[in-house]
């Protein structure tokens, strides 16, 4: 479970706040959207949980299944179970996708102390991960996002996700720059990874994604805070109104 | 000081570290170009700081009448290109040691050493030896050639007639703590003829090693090195190559550790539709002791339809010092000249300097070339997305590190090669890792 509370960050060179009392929590097996402005804080939320540098945490807490991750190091954090497919995913020039995905599964068994895995055991299931979603062997041989058109780095992010098998997925806008079907194998790659344990936490813009991945709760985000929750209704009232009645309702 | 004084200063110096070397006799033709190469030297001087190419690094160390001493260090346990089937030729502290060295007969090679040869009529050696060290002043004067040119007596000669079958490979061992080495090799490759050079190993305290290369039309020449484990060396190696049409030419260096490493390269691609490409990975920690490594290259087209690649990275820390001075010159007529040039520093700390000087001079109008330098520091945003997947961030570090070099090591056509620099470097990269 993922649970946020009262949650405020600044940047930390600038005298700026962007998470303004925010409080969240994502049960053990749920998936939650979030929708919410531009500019709301959305992606700011995901990097601060990840452990990215460059925020200032000045109030509240955010721990995974009790576990405080504002504490740990980012690698620690993604050992523990927490993972962010990255709204724009990073292209890496000289560091092979094969390499860096083994890299990463034995980095997080080893640090679980768990067996790392052999590298024909890898092989073996990055194979079938990547067929599932459309992934041809020849990009996995390919460096990390390098020359990838923006779905193709997306679907990376899934097979990503899909061989780190994380408890909690944060998906920051995954369904933008994808085509009508890749958004379905994305979807489809998502729903396979519901085990009924696993949560998930989808950053979207869109109610389209939500009729293939069906969240049980839908939060608005704005100004740096949830300012509504709601069942999946909420994000068609979104899709057909717009933020400003929501924004209203809250002034 | 005025120009002319400076140049007297120069000379002055010059014949000043002749006076202390033993100048070696009894070479036969060897002397007439010797004496050829002394006479050059004593015209342009010695280098100074303030002559073209000399102002980023000093020469004292290399013109100095004796060698500073660097502590012998032991050799890796399994050295580069070990598991390479290969011709073996070894020195010790810059002397060709016959006997630990392989069999030198072989199909399409002719190889002999520099001490021997003044006593034989190597037609063609004769021909070379010191004549593109001669050629190579014009702009720029290149005193530490020359210098060697008066004073090698070691060295090997080496022509091939087809295609030869292994690499032969140089191994430079040490012993001695204040050895001073002056190696000249010469490489003459006959029409259509392909060879692969490897050097390896420390080879002196102090070493001034030149190589002069002479492609005939069609040859094809593969060299790598690796210079490494000898953290007090201070070494010049230039390398002087003549490139005839439709050769290829390829050279890559692996620079780890070293007080003053300086590799220069004058290149004249003299026929049509030759291919060359030179390239470097330098990896330095001030920590270590000094680290000062220099690649100053020249690059001449004067052949029409022709491609030269320079590619050259180094990563630097704890106050390392990595000099780029790169030159591509274009000569009125070479047309359909495709130049690259790229020289790239990736600093791990603020101590650490790059400098840089990319130059390119044009005299034809139908070309491509482009040139550049860069320094830039690792990515934040890949270091966190790899991070963010649980790699840890030392290991993540390493991988940016590894990844920024690779450019330059994939240079290297021969696979084998490639990894096992790769794997060397890995281990560089693991050790130096904070
Ligand atoms: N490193 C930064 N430097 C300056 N401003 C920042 C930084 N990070 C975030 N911001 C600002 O914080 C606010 C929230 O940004 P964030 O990217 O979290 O929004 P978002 O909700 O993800 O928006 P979108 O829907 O457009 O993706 C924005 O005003 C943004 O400009
Ligand atoms: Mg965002």
């Amino acid at each position: 479970m993922l649970e946020i509370k009262d949650l405020h960050v600044k940047l930390e060179d600038e005298d700026k706040q962007i998470l303004k009392g925010l409080s969240l929590t994502v049960p053990s097996g749920e998936v939650h959207a979030i929708m919410g402005p531009n500019g709301s804080g959305k992606s700011t939320m995901s990097y601060v949980l990840s452990g990215k540098g460059g925020y200032e945490v000045t109030g509240g807490s955010a721990t995974l299944d009790g576990v405080d991750l504002l504490e740990m190091e980012a690698e620690e954090r993604a050992a523990t179970g927490l993972f962010l497919a990255f709204q724009y995913p990073v292209e890496i020039p000289g560091v092979g996708n094969m390499t860096f995905l083994r890299t990463a599964v034995n980095s997080q068994r080893k640090a679980r102390g768990e067996d790392e895995l052999s590298a024909a055991a890898f092989l073996k299931l990055v194979r079938a991960r990547a067929k599932a979603l459309k992934i041809d062997a020849e990009m996995l041989k390919r460096p990390v996002n390098v020359g990838f058109s923006g779905g193709e780095k997306k679907r990376n992010e899934i097979l990503q996700m899909a061989m780190l098998e994380p408890k909690m997925c944060i998906l920051d806008e995954t369904d933008s720059g994808l085509d009508v079907d890749a958004m379905k194998l994305v979807a489809e790659g998502v729903n396979a990874l519901r085990d009924g344990k696993r949560s998930f936490l989808v950053i979207t813009h869109y109610q389209r994604l939500l009729d293939h991945i069906k969240p049980d709760v839908v939060h608005i985000m704005a100004a740096g805070r949830i300012i509504k929750t709601g069942g999946p209704d909420l994000a068609l009232e979104v899709e057909h109104n717009g933020y400003a009645d929501l924004l209203a309702e809250v002034v | 000081m005025s120009r002319a004084q400076a140049l007297k200063a120069k000379q002055t110096a010059a014949v000043a570290r002749i006076d202390v070397a033993n100048l070696p006799t009894g070479g036969a033709w060897l002397n007439g170009a010797r004496k050829a190469a002394v006479s050059r030297l004593q015209q342009m001087g010695l280098p100074a700081r303030r002559d073209e190419y000399w102002g980023f690094t000093r020469p004292d160390l290399l013109v100095a009448p004796a060698a500073q001493a660097a502590p012998v260090l032991p050799v890796e346990a399994v050295p580069p290109f070990d598991a390479i089937e290969r011709l073996k030729i070894v020195f010790v502290d810059g002397v060709l040691d016959l006997e630990a060295s392989d069999d030198l007969s072989a199909e399409n090679l002719e190889i002999s050493s520099l001490a021997e040869a003044g006593r034989r009529d190597i037609h063609w050696a004769q021909d070379l030896y010191g004549a593109l060290e001669a050629a190579a002043h014009d702009p720029v004067a290149r005193p530490l050639g020359a210098l060697n040119t008066a004073l090698a007596t070691e060295g090997v000669l080496i022509r091939v007639t087809g295609k030869v079958s292994r690499p032969v490979s140089l191994c430079y061992l040490r012993r001695e703590a204040e050895s001073d080495a002056v190696l000249h090799h010469l490489i003459r490759l006959e029409a259509g003829a392909e060879m692969t050079l490897l050097e390896n190993g420390p080879a002196a305290a102090r070493l001034n090693k030149v190589t002069e290369v002479d492609l005939a039309a069609g040859a094809s020449f593969h060299h790598v090195r690796t210079q490494g484990r000898d953290h007090g060396r201070q070494a010049v190696a230039l390398l002087f190559a003549r490139i005839a049409e439709k050769a290829r030419f390829k050279s890559f260096t692996l620079t780890v550790n070293g007080a003053l490493t300086r590799n220069e390269a004058v290149i004249d691609i003299t026929g049509d539709d030759a291919v060359v490409t030179i390239a470097g990975a330098a990896a330095g920690d001030g920590s270590d002791g000094v680290f000062h490594q220099d690649d100053t290259i020249f690059l001449t087209h004067d052949g029409v339809n022709c491609q030269s690649r320079q590619v050259f990275k180094k990563v630097l820390r704890n106050g390392a010092t990595g000099v780029f001075q790169g030159k591509i010159l274009v000569r009125p007529g070479a047309q359909k000249t495709d130049g690259y040039q790229l020289a790239q520093a990736l600093m791990l700390d603020d101590d650490s300097q790059f400098l840089a000087k990319p130059e390119l001079e044009i005299h034809a109008d139908d070309v491509a070339c482009s040139h550049g330098a860069t320094v830039g520091a690792i990515d934040e945003e890949a270091l966190f997305y790899l991070v963010s997947r649980g790699v840890p961030r030392r290991i993540a570090k390493d991988m940016l590190v590894l990844a920024f070099l690779a450019d330059a090591l994939d240079e290297i056509e021969d696979q084998p090669i490639r990894d096992d620099l790769k794997s060397r470097l890995q281990g560089w990269v693991e050790r130096h890792a904070r």
